[in-house]
């Protein structure tokens, strides 16, 4: 009786922990969720700022943040599946890929504005490229390489052995035997980690102080070599730099961003979900 | 050239393999396969026989850090030979494992996968390969009708018969069956083991059995191994009614193993 009474209670503490992990999450898209919502509409989303950023809207921070996901899905993408594909299929322990493992978990540990401070350095000034969505997708798409390599190698390190060994008997070289039997059905892990990489790529500041973003532009960029106006920064700039901001033109860009990465996200579980649900093995 | 009297598909000679770990799982294997026989490779559990088997056709190169010494020839030239192509190699020396392992996909995409992986793109060609390998493997009459579907519908027997036409549908020279029978049920085992007496027409066949029953069914001529090393070799009428060595006698009578 005893014993059953100590398992109730474990159960218990453990279950409400677990709930209040939610907790934090409902209470942030609440809050942003009610203090932005009256400042969301049309003209909002589709107007530039006008007198000073106290009026109009937030589209050129919005194609801003599109323009430089997607320039950081271009750069992070093509490596970091190479190297996934090389770490899980290729490598055999050795130095090398010992090193290359430990640059990979260095990488995830480095923080944002270092990345910003690298990006300035190396493609900023010394490829030339100036502050521009170049240079902010080249920062952002480093910096997002680790996320992206570690779940696209364990993506395609969960696809059975027993497949590769069936493959490579009937004659598959190892390259067809990756391209047919395990990429396949590594790919809804592979996109899993490439959206959750880009969702945080999408949200973040610091990399792009130096790289990528203007305080404001009159006109939208033309070239990947243009600044550009991005939400995460513009939202900064409007809680910090400009005065008489209406608070609720704040919180209504807050929400903007939200929804973006929470999208993201959820796009990423809709994928994960429904390939699971469809998968014979 | 031997007592068969016949140049043999296969010879293995002074053949040692060691795992990474230093586990000796081959030591000093010498053994001739011939064309058109069923030969059985029989033994206790970690006796080298799947190791064999899948030197064989190199399928052991997935072993990093493994360590080969001897020689093994397919048709007079070393299978260890730096310029043969190990995926020609694999399809003419082809296996089927012990579990039924399908890949995802169709009935028809798993006979037809080895063959475009050869370039093979021919739909008439590959239909007919299809249908030919499935006879051969005493399927074609339960699946006709579904080849479209998943392989994973069905029945564990028909998976592996299924894994069978699938080797065959690359008209191999040599077929390596790695316990095939396995986690077959009496019923499916009888089919796999009849078609196995009309494929020796055509094919030459090794056998890892899954008891000593199934091996003096199956054996034109056997190997004994034990701790990775062979025995005795000798026709199967023979080894299983009157063998030389005393281990074969004791295996084979069932006081161990």
């Amino acid at each position: 009786m005893k014993r059953q009474q100590t398992q109730r209670a474990a159960v218990g503490i453990i279950s409400s922990v677990a709930a209040l992990v939610v907790v934090p999450i409902v209470l942030v898209i609440l809050f942003i969720g009610i203090k932005g919502v009256s400042a969301i509409s049309w003209e909002f989303i589709t107007a530039p700022p006008r007198e000073g950023m106290t009026e109009g809207g937030i589209m050129p921070a919005i194609l801003g943040t599109v323009y430089l996901t997607l320039g950081t899905a271009i750069v992070s993408i093509p490596l970091a599946i190479g190297a996934a594909i090389y770490l899980a299929e290729y490598a055999t322990e050795n130095r090398l890929t010992h090193w290359v493992r430990l640059a990979i978990v260095n990488l995830a540990g480095i923080p944002s504005i270092v990345y910003g401070l690298f990006g300035l350095g190396a493609f900023v000034l010394f490829m030339k490229l100036g502050t521009s969505i170049a240079a902010g997708s080249l920062t952002l798409g480093i910096m997002t390489l680790p996320v992206v390599i570690s779940t696209a190698e364990e993506a395609i390190l969960a696809v059975p052995q027993r497949f590769r060994v069936v493959s490579l008997s009937l004659g598959a070289t190892r390259w067809q035997t990756i391209w047919h039997q395990v990429l396949p059905h590594a790919l809804p892990g592979i996109l899993t980690g490439v959206i959750l990489g880009l969702s945080r790529a999408a949200g973040e500041t610091a990399p792009l102080l130096f790289t990528a973003v203007a305080f404001y532009l009159p006109e939208l960029p033309r070239s990947l070599l243009d600044q550009t106006m991005a939400l995460p920064y513009h939202l900064y700039v409007i809680s910090t730099q400009v005065p008489n901001m209406p608070l609720s033109k704040q919180y209504g860009t807050a929400l903007v961003l939200l929804v973006i990465v929470l999208s993201l996200t959820l796009v990423a579980t809709l994928v994960r979900t429904r390939v699971r649900r469809r998968r014979e093995w | 050239m031997d007592e068969v009297g016949q140049l043999p598909v296969l010879s293995i000679k002074n053949l040692f393999f060691t795992y990474p770990d230093g586990i000796e799982a081959l030591h000093n294997v010498s053994l001739n396969i011939y064309p058109n026989e069923i030969f059985v490779l029989f033994g206790p559990a970690r006796s080298g026989k799947t190791t064999l088997l899948r030197l064989v056709n190199r399928l052991s190169d997935l072993i990093d850090g493994a360590v080969v010494q001897g020689e093994i020839t397919f048709n007079g030239q070393s299978v260890f030979d730096r310029s043969i192509k190990v995926a020609n190699l694999r399809r003419q020396l082809s296996m089927v494992f012990a579990i039924p392992s399908p890949l995802p996909g169709t009935i028809r995409s798993n006979l037809t996968y080895g063959l475009m992986m050869a370039g093979i793109r021919d739909p008439l060609v590959l239909d007919q390969r299809a249908k030919q390998s499935l006879e051969q493997a005493a399927l074609w009459d339960e699946v006709k009708d579904r080849l479209d579907q998943s392989a994973f519908a069905l029945s564990g027997g028909q998976q592996q018969r299924l894994c069978l036409a699938r080797s065959l549908a690359l008209e191999p020279e040599v077929i390596l069956l790695d316990n095939p029978t396995s986690g077959l049920d009496p019923l499916s085992t009888g089919i796999v083991e009849d078609s196995l007496d009309e494929l020796k027409a055509r094919y030459t066949i090794i056998l890892v059995p899954h008891s000593i029953q199934q091996a003096a069914r199956m054996a034109d001529r056997a190997a004994f191994m034990l701790d990775g090393e062979v025995v005795e070799v000798g026709k199967g009428s023979e080894l299983f009614t009157n063998p030389q060595d005393e281990r074969t006698e004791d295996y084979v009578t069932g006081r161990f193993g």
